[in-house]
């Protein structure tokens, strides 16, 4: 007879789960202690200080880090509020406009910027801008992100709306609501975290993108991401081990912030 | 899919009529600014080059010619096939193989542990493993860089516990970028499986103990076609980002890792600057991409029905 064996409990896989979190995460905290080390040399440890973060506040580089940041956070949110209201106008056609015509085809288009690689839609937003005759800097970098954060912000809104009964806004309607109140006064508010989380998701993608940035900022202008390769390309220096330390630091708590308002939805319900 | 939403929630009808209304402007912006460039980028791989970038609108097919093959020196010879290029294509497939192999090596336990414990404990791993994912690519693939170089911690700690005589050298070699691509891509693995195995009922597999199956015949027979979908998805999702990644190629790798997006990137903005070369490689990529969705999808209408 076989032996009851429980699937449940492989053994190892406990061991490989640990083994995956340490893979993912060493790189991320080395560099972050080591953004922390006095000595000039990254190799060698000399001691707690917190000089380099200074430095990236007042350095040599300073200017150029600060004029990229703020090109990268004015991007992220500008690009970030776009994607989130064409996403959010797309997953009520989708999930409470019943059948039309197009409908699986338009699935299939607001999915295509996650189909296409990346370095693809980076040539072609290149060789399309040129053509059209646009000078490539912060609107060209601002266009080409709506684009690829429209599918990020769209997943979260959509699943969000799917698991949202329309009992509420059928009520509403009953009682003589038009159909722009029913969505404004009863499905919006509903809709709150997984809005909230789609922005957050397309923020932080727009924030991380270097390849299309690069194809398409125009010489001259900068985002954090290709400040950092260009100066990355020449070694890595502890600034630059500050800068992404802090950068992290972002990421960290904007992913904690989506996270907890994710489940604040969920438990709702 | 195609058929909406699981639960019916794309059946409501509140606001209907204004279904093509309310998507326009997802149209208009992926369809102008993502479908024609793609379109315009087909055109510019018939196009003659110019030195120094840009494109001369003269129609040729110089540029997939130039992939496909080789005349030579000066371009009199006889045509024969040009293995540099399906060279690059080639080792970026076998790369980005090897980091779903990797991937799904390392993310099916994970994926399998974390589905198999308590609801609440879940979310808690889940979120460990996808927090990575949301930090700065770049950044990920410099710290991965930093760890390893040849006299980075890594190598210092290892020559510290005497496992090493000599520091390994890691970075310029093809496990760098493997491992890159893994670092870069391992939770589009854990996440479709997770989910696969998440729905799978336990019970199935007692109920086949119960008739006797061994517990090999139960993981193939029971198991393995509940969550194999998930699978698959991962082995796409992390597949084709790494199929023309660049960061890790381009910052772990070295001149003999070169894949197609440093050959594409080199195009544009490196010295070379064939713009109708790089678009053509572009195209190329792309087809192989799509035709692997297509594959993908294809199959999985099969299966549903």
């Amino acid at each position: 007879m076989a032996k009851p064996v429980d699937l449940r409990r492989f053994t190892g896989f406990r061991a490989i789960t640990w083994l995956c979190l340490f893979v993912l995460y060493a790189p991320l905290v080395i560099v972050a202690i080591y953004s922390f080390n006095d000595s000039t040399s990254i190799t060698r440890w000399g001691g707690f200080s917190l000089k380099w973060y200074v430095d990236v506040f007042t350095g040599p580089e300073a200017p150029k880090f600060r004029d990229a940041a703020i090109n990268s956070f004015t991007i992220a949110i500008g690009a970030a509020v776009c994607a989130t209201l064409i996403a959010t106008a797309a997953a009520v056609a989708m999930n409470r406009a019943g059948r039309f015509r197009g409908k699986t085809a338009s699935l299939a288009l607001i999915n295509l910027p996650l189909m296409v690689p990346e370095i693809v839609t980076a040539v072609a937003s290149l060789v399309f801008f040129i053509t059209i005759g646009f000078k490539t800097g912060l609107l060209t970098i601002f266009i080409a992100h709506i684009v690829f954060c429209i599918p990020f912000a769209y997943l979260p809104i959509s699943a969000r709306m799917q698991s949202v009964p329309d009992t509420y806004e059928q009520a509403a309607m009953d009682l003589y609501a038009t159909p722009w109140e029913a969505f404004r006064l009863v499905l919006l508010p509903l809709m709150v975290p997984g809005i909230l989380s789609g922005f957050l998701l397309a923020f932080i993608i727009s924030l991380d993108d270097f390849l299309i940035t690069n194809f398409v900022k125009g010489a001259g202008v900068e985002t954090l991401p290709t400040a950092i390769f260009g100066s990355v390309k020449q070694g890595i220096k502890p600034n630059i081990m500050a800068i992404s330390t802090l950068l992290l630091g972002v990421s960290v708590v904007f992913v904690t912030l989506s996270w907890i308002i994710g489940r604040a939805g969920q438990s709702k319900r | 899919m195609a058929g909406g939403a699981p639960g019916g929630a794309s059946k409501s009808e509140i606001y209907k009529g204004n279904g093509p209304r309310l998507l326009l402007p997802a149209w208009i912006f992926i369809g102008v600014f993502l479908v024609a460039p793609v379109a315009i980028m087909a055109i510019y791989s018939f196009l003659t080059k110019e030195f120094r970038g840009g494109v001369i609108w003269e129609f040729t097919l110089a540029a997939y010619d130039q992939f496909f093959l080789d005349r030579g020196l000066f371009g009199d010879e006889p045509p024969s096939i040009e293995w540099t290029y399906i060279g690059i294509f080639w080792r970026s497939i076998w790369q980005a193989g090897l980091a779903t192999v990797l991937c799904l090596l390392i993310g099916f336990p994970t994926a399998w542990f974390i589905a198999t414990r308590d609801v609440k404990e879940r979310s808690v791993w889940l979120f460990l493993i996808t927090v990575p994912y949301w930090v700065n690519l770049l950044i990920r693939t410099v710290s991965m860089k930093f760890l390893i170089r040849d006299t980075g911690p890594l190598n210092e700690l290892l020559l510290a516990l005497g496992v090493i005589d000599t520091p390994l050298a890691l970075v310029n070699t093809n496990f760098a970028v493997q491992l890159g691509l893994f670092y870069s891509y391992l939770p589009f693995m854990v996440l479709p499986i997770y989910a696969a195995v998440e729905r799978y009922d336990f019970s199935m597999s007692e109920a086949a103990a119960d008739l006797y199956a061994s517990s090999w015949a139960t993981l193939r027979l029971v198991i393995l076609p509940v969550v194999k979908p998930g699978i698959v998805a991962g082995c796409i999702l992390v597949f084709v980002p790494s199929l023309g990644a660049f960061l890790a190629p381009d910052l772990l790798g070295g001149a003999k890792t070169f894949m197609i997006g440093s050959l594409i990137e080199e195009q544009f903005k490196g010295a070379a600057g064939n713009w109708p070369f790089g678009a053509a490689a572009s195209m190329i990529l792309l087809t192989i991409v799509m035709g692997v969705l297509l594959v993908h999808a294809r199959a999985q209408t099969k299966g549903e029905r």
